[in-house]
């Protein structure tokens, strides 16, 4: 595979906030639309619960704001993404049209997920990111800049610190995000750790 | 950082290759896979044209969409028709072996891997799903991935991981009566929280939970992750190496027992190990701890009141407030008496044989509440047998529980197993997220698998404690 992975060193476009602690993956992404054998067509349903009620009519939910419409930058609470690991969540954000996430913390298969597919998660503190969310409520349409190399935010007239893990920053601003060519060329390594290994028989 | 723990011993014995993001390239002595979160990961091997690195050490079953009454196929439900298919191709291009329903060993992929002997002390383990930190009740180093990961580890059977901190959780004392693993876990996500674990791996340790059979130690590993901890584990012990020594491969193979015996025995936590942070908690205070909101970590002893969103710290405030608007419960009262119209008993957490044999105790002689429906789904087709064997079955089906196939089944609704409407459960899983079990306003109560029992025959959560003597006539 000689496929170039981009190098991923920021993120641009306008906001959209999704307020809340705790907001878990079956909440994302409900578990029946995961019947599916591709992640193609998961985009509709992100927070599809949310979204609509039981006859299928729009509710009160961000994502369904005509403002928000094409936001690429998804601003959230403190753990966010946590319970299952189903990488359909991520999957059915950046279908959506989500390239970057800003939040206070998030759940950390959840956040391994979304750098698979090269979706930065960034962090910064609580009142950081409220002031974040009240500013998107008031400039829907605004960009917002993710700097994921220099650990910045910049929106309107202002720019903030905000932390990106150190392998996250480095896998995505250096192209290595997807790692499957990477460790298939220690192939030979792989072969000598797995016969080194007392359980490994075959 | 921690130093000369079973983590970083099994770390060590696994690394590969430091990446250039400062990742490690972990090998992987066992990947577990299952139907649901796999197909994609198959799908992007073929678009990159590569192969199955491992096949041997890779397993396959089918779990979260087999219908746990009619397992006929085609199955009634064309989606999970669909997903059966294209698993049963992949396994079969690849050459994985696979546990599937006419196999006689299908069941949850958490509970099927300690089965087989497949699951062993110092291994690492890998699966497409968040509760594969189960595993680590034998010692392994076990912990869920995303399905581009599953794609990694299926193209070459290693993964790039960043190395967490270790805290180790002991669990002093002795537990009482009717307090169970599930009791000591969801206490101790409520006092750590639901992010307390982010960022580390649990080495769960103390007088209780070394007196813990193996399955107890498995549910407590595997909620782990609903503490925030990817992974969870117990030091091996004699009560795993009894427990190995039944499973199929170590029956098949008796002489690897003693093989491998003195590689279980090295990685055990040393000592004087290092650990990055310790918490002690007192098991002998601990009663049977029910959930009254939507996240695991909501949880209250039984005899507690629930609390008011405002005694709570501020960030947990507002979560707390809409949990109990959805759960319709009022701060101050227990949660006794809460009343409930399904009793699950089944999940990857709790669906194994003493489980399914404390339930029945409960049962017997009693039978389910009128208004309720209540369900025992196994959590592998050689659990079930079993307990056929011991005649729970009949214990069960004559107090009006169903008696279905193994599966995941409604812990997370994705068969046919689903809440209706606005009902309640009391539920043996490990997620009382709302929507969790299918409906999207169903209520869920987290609870042991007695505490399951005792609700189904009363029709409300109820403290199996204070149950009566039944009086046989």
């Amino acid at each position: 595979m000689t496929d170039e992975i981009p190098e991923i060193d920021s993120a641009f476009g306008s906001g959209v906030p999704i307020r809340g602690n705790d907001i878990d993956t079956d909440q994302i992404i409900p578990a029946r639309f995961m019947k599916v054998v591709t992640f193609d067509g998961l985009g509709e349903f992100a927070f599809f619960d949310q979204r609509y009620d039981e006859n299928d009519e729009p509710k009160d939910h961000p994502l369904n704001e005509p403002q928000f419409q094409d936001a690429a930058i998804m601003v959230v609470n403190a753990n966010f993404g946590c319970g299952s690991s189903r990488e359909h969540a991520p999957q059915a954000l950046m279908r959506w049209g989500i390239d970057a996430i800003i939040g206070e913390s998030f759940a950390e298969i959840f956040a391994g997920n979304c750098l698979a597919l090269g979706i930065p998660t960034v962090t910064a503190d609580h009142d950081t990111i409220t002031e974040l969310q009240d500013w998107v409520d008031e400039h829907p349409d605004a960009d917002i800049d993710v700097d994921v190399e220099n650990e910045t935010v910049t929106y309107g007239e202002k720019t903030v610190d905000v932390t990106v893990d150190d392998a996250q920053r480095k896998a995505l601003t250096e192209g290595v995000w997807d790692t499957t060519a990477l460790m298939k060329s220690n192939a030979d390594a792989v072969a000598e750790k797995a016969a080194s290994l007392p359980y490994v028989d075959d | 950082m921690s130093e000369g723990t079973l983590y970083d011993k099994v770390w060590e014995e696994h690394t590969v290759s430091e990446l250039p993001t400062g990742q490690t390239q972990l090998f992987c002595g066992l990947h577990l896979i299952h139907e649901v979160t796999s197909p994609q990961a198959f799908g992007m091997l073929q678009e990159r044209d590569l192969e199955v690195a491992y096949p041997n050490r890779t397993h396959a079953t089918v779990d979260h969409i087999v219908p746990t009454s009619d397992q006929s196929r085609p199955f009634r439900d064309d989606a999970a028709e669909e997903m059966m298919a294209e698993l049963e191709q992949n396994v079969r291009d690849a050459g994985i072996n696979f546990s599937d329903p006419t196999s006689g060993e299908q069941g949850i992929v958490h509970v099927i891997g300690p089965e087989k002997g497949l699951t062993q002390p110092g291994m690492t383990i890998v699966c497409g799903d968040s509760h594969t930190s189960t595993h680590g009740a034998f010692g392994a180093l076990a912990f869920g991935i995303g399905t581009s990961q599953i794609r990694d580890v299926l193209a070459t059977q290693t993964v790039a991981m960043e190395k967490k901190k270790v805290r180790k959780i002991e669990v002093t004392g002795e537990l009482g009566p009717g307090v169970e693993a599930k009791d000591v876990i969801l206490e101790i996500i409520r006092r750590l929280g639901t992010e307390g674990g982010v960022g580390y791996v649990y080495e769960y340790a103390g007088e209780a939970i070394e007196n813990l059979d193996m399955e107890g130690r498995m549910s407590i590993c595997n909620m782990s992750i609903e503490g925030g901890a990817r992974a969870g584990y117990v030091n091996p012990d004699e009560t795993t190496y009894d427990w190995l020594k039944e499973t199929e491969y170590f029956e098949e193979n008796p002489e690897r027992f003693d093989e491998l015996k003195p590689y279980w025995e090295s990685i055990r936590s040393d000592e004087d190990a290092e650990y990055d942070d310790v918490v002690t908690i007192d098991g002998s205070e601990l009663e049977p701890v029910v959930t009254w909101g939507t996240t695991p970590g909501q949880g209250v002893g039984i005899t507690q009141p629930i609390p008011a969103p405002e005694d709570l710290p501020e960030e947990k405030q507002d979560t707390a407030r809409m949990a109990q608007e959805h759960m319709g419960v009022t701060p101050g009262e227990t949660m006794q008496g809460y009343e409930i119209d399904v009793a699950f008993l089944g999940s990857c957490t709790n669906a194994r044989m003493p489980d399914l044999r404390r339930a029945a105790e409960v049962v017997k002689g009693r039978q389910v509440a009128d208004s309720v429906r209540a369900m025992v789904v196994p959590g592998s087709q050689r659990v079930k047998a079993a307990a056929e064997a011991e005649g729970l079955d009949e214990i069960f089906k004559d107090a009006g529980f169903e008696w279905r196939e193994a599966g995941c089944s409604m812990c997370l609704g994705m068969n046919e197993d689903q809440l209706e409407g606005d009902e309640a459960s009391a539920s043996s899983s490990n997620r009382n997220f709302i929507g969790r079990q299918g409906s999207k306003d169903g209520r869920t109560v987290l609870m042991n698998p007695r505490m399951v029992a005792a609700a189904a025959v009363t029709g409300e959560v109820t403290d199996v404690r204070e149950l009566k003597e039944v009086t046989t006539a």
